[in-house]
């Protein structure tokens, strides 16, 4: 009778997870999908809480407690500028606890499991769950800024990297055919940790998209493993759902950018060596007023913002979105064109702007955005510079040639928001910049902002 | 029959293969049909629903295999809580943040 509870409310569980990721194909059905996932997750905690091996309720209850605490805590106060950072630590923490589980089966068993596929799984279990917990807590100091985004990269890192990986998965499958030897099983263990780290280390800020997707589809596969060693069926589909996201999140980043998972992993893209000249740029930029630009914007057809990383940096966000408010008062049609890449994690620009009061409508995918340019009589360019760099499209020499760009160069006039001079995360020159349709306005992305209010309103 | 009969091995790893493949297949179509709008909110409610690892720890928690296994499992306990809380916290939390135009408009 307990056995059927228990499965019963797992099978339950598995069926609402994937209503509730079913749902996530739109906006209003998310909502919704969402509580039908968290009431199949309750489902599952009450089921297992009657399992039959279950002795003692005490540290159960205190861990069910402190991470609730926890949880929540995180969950009401974490700034969705933060999002990208508490990601990758919820990835470690996932990865962690499937490590654990994995290390207390093995210890539990005196590392002689009998069963060599279950081994198999437990060592797969492991692995994964180690390497992604320090990864992740790597990119999460990363993006954090308590580490420096920059690769971080030595002499013959690659092949040490390999080698490291190729022991351990040595040991691995020597664990498989000679079962029981617990020092080599930690050893394992120790080294999967060590290469998490070394895994992470390379990858430039610019690529955290990439890396963030990857570490969810491990922690994710680290999951499903726990099931195969548990020979718990809801545990595989959460785990495999979640493993398969991130996998296709992270092929659709690479896609983004136009380079290959191998190119992003070990490529070290963003370091100095790889910031190739693209040759000298003939012209120059054109400094433009802030009057002249709220002139152009007030007297427009459509507007087009295109938001980069920098627009978050800056915290201008909601300045934005009361700029479009005004034009849109005025009659200006006012759209957001979002390049997959923009941001620290798939998605992140529109989580930004929706928080900032953007309606999600008004939010447009790259291949939706990019015919609309030649009608656009102004595209401003708030933050962004390597997802509008023409020689993606027009020099095949170049370093990022290939990848999709947002082609703002395609409109009728072009504003620049810009900091400074300086060059973008790849360390490109930026063509863009020096075309006659471009005028740049330099300062501080808010302050501008908020200044082209006032002028607009007035204009 | 015990579980840690051959036959029985056998036919649960058989069973959770075939679960595994089919979920995988599942993802991929349900996965590759979420606009990426709502990329942060999939990532974070598919960790989420990740963190069901839960019923594996509370079950390592609570047997009293060893003092190990107790202490390990409760550090798990407290890991996949916090990201299942956390995580469908902040999931509920973004997903409330994208309106409609209508609705933007009233506020």
């Amino acid at each position: 009778m307990q056995f059927y509870f228990i499965e019963f409310s797992y099978l339950l569980a598995s069926i609402f997870f994937i209503l509730g990721l079913k749902g996530m194909s739109h906006p209003e059905s998310a909502k919704r999908g969402m509580h039908l996932a968290e009431f199949g997750m309750l489902m599952a905690i009450i089921g297992t809480l009657v399992h039959h091996e279950i002795i003692t309720y005490t540290w159960i209850l205190a861990g069910l407690a402190i991470g609730s605490v926890v949880g929540l805590a995180m969950g009401l106060w974490v700034p969705m500028t933060a999002m990208p950072q508490r990601t990758a630590l919820s990835h470690a923490f996932g990865a962690f606890a499937a490590a654990l589980v994995g290390i207390s089966e093995f210890y539990r068993f005196g590392g002689h499991l009998e069963n060599r596929v279950m081994m198999g799984a437990l060592g797969f279990e492991v692995m994964l769950g180690a390497l992604t917990t320090t990864g992740s807590l790597l990119a999460f100091a990363k993006l954090q800024g308590m580490v420096r985004g920059t690769p971080m990269t030595y002499k013959g890192q690659n092949v040490f990297n390999m080698a490291l990986l190729a022991v351990t998965i040595g040991i691995f499958i020597y664990l498989i055919v000679v079962p029981g030897s617990m020092p080599l099983f930690f050893t394992m263990v120790g080294l999967a940790f060590v290469f998490g780290l070394l895994l992470v280390m390379p990858i430039g800020s610019a690529d955290m998209p990439v890396v963030m997707s990857l570490l969810n589809s491990y922690a994710g596969l680290a999951s499903a493993a726990t099931g195969f060693v548990l020979s718990n069926k809801v545990l595989i589909i959460a785990g495999t759902l979640d493993g398969f996201s991130g996998f296709i999140l992270s092929i659709l980043m690479c896609r983004a950018m136009n380079r290959s998972m191998t190119n992003v992993l070990f490529g070290a893209f963003g370091s100095a060596t790889t910031a190739a000249a693209s040759g000298a740029q003939d012209g120059t930029m054109r400094e433009v007023g802030l009057d002249d630009i709220a002139t152009q914007l007030a007297y427009a057809n459509k507007v087009v913002f295109v938001p980069g990383y920098g627009l978050a940096t800056a915290q201008a966000q909601h300045a934005v979105r009361e700029l479009a408010d005004v034009l849109e008062k005025r009659g200006v049609t006012v759209k957001y064109g979002i390049h997959p890449v923009a941001g620290r994690m798939p998605g992140h620009m529109n989580v930004l702007l929706a928080e900032a009061n953007v309606p999600y409508s008004s939010l447009y995918e790259l291949e939706q955005i990019n015919p609309e340019f030649p009608t656009t009589d102004v595209a401003v360019v708030i933050g962004a510079n390597d997802v509008v760099n023409p020689d993606a499209r027009d020099n095949p020499g170049s370093p990022i040639a290939g990848m999709p760009i947002l082609e703002v160069d395609r409109s009728k006039s072009v504003v620049v928001l810009k900091r400074g001079q300086g060059k973008g995360f790849s360390g490109l020159e930026n063509p863009l910049f020096f075309k006659p349709v471009t005028g740049m306005l330099y300062g501080d992305a808010k302050d501008t902002l908020t200044r082209l209010v006032q002028a607009v309103q007035h204009a | 029959m015990p579980l840690d009969d051959p036959v029985v091995q056998k036919i649960l790893l058989i069973s959770a293969l075939y679960v595994f493949a089919l979920a995988a297949f599942l993802g991929y179509q349900v996965i590759s049909r979420v606009p990426p709008l709502l990329h942060t909110p999939l990532m974070s409610a598919t960790n989420a629903i990740s963190g069901i690892s839960l019923v594996g720890s509370i079950v390592t928690a609570g047997a009293q295999y060893n003092t190990v296994s107790t202490i390990l499992g409760f550090i798990a306990v407290v890991c996949s809580t916090t990201n299942v809380v956390g995580g469908f916290v902040i999931t509920d939390r973004m997903l409330k943040m994208f309106k409609r135009k209508e609705i933007v408009k009233k506020d």
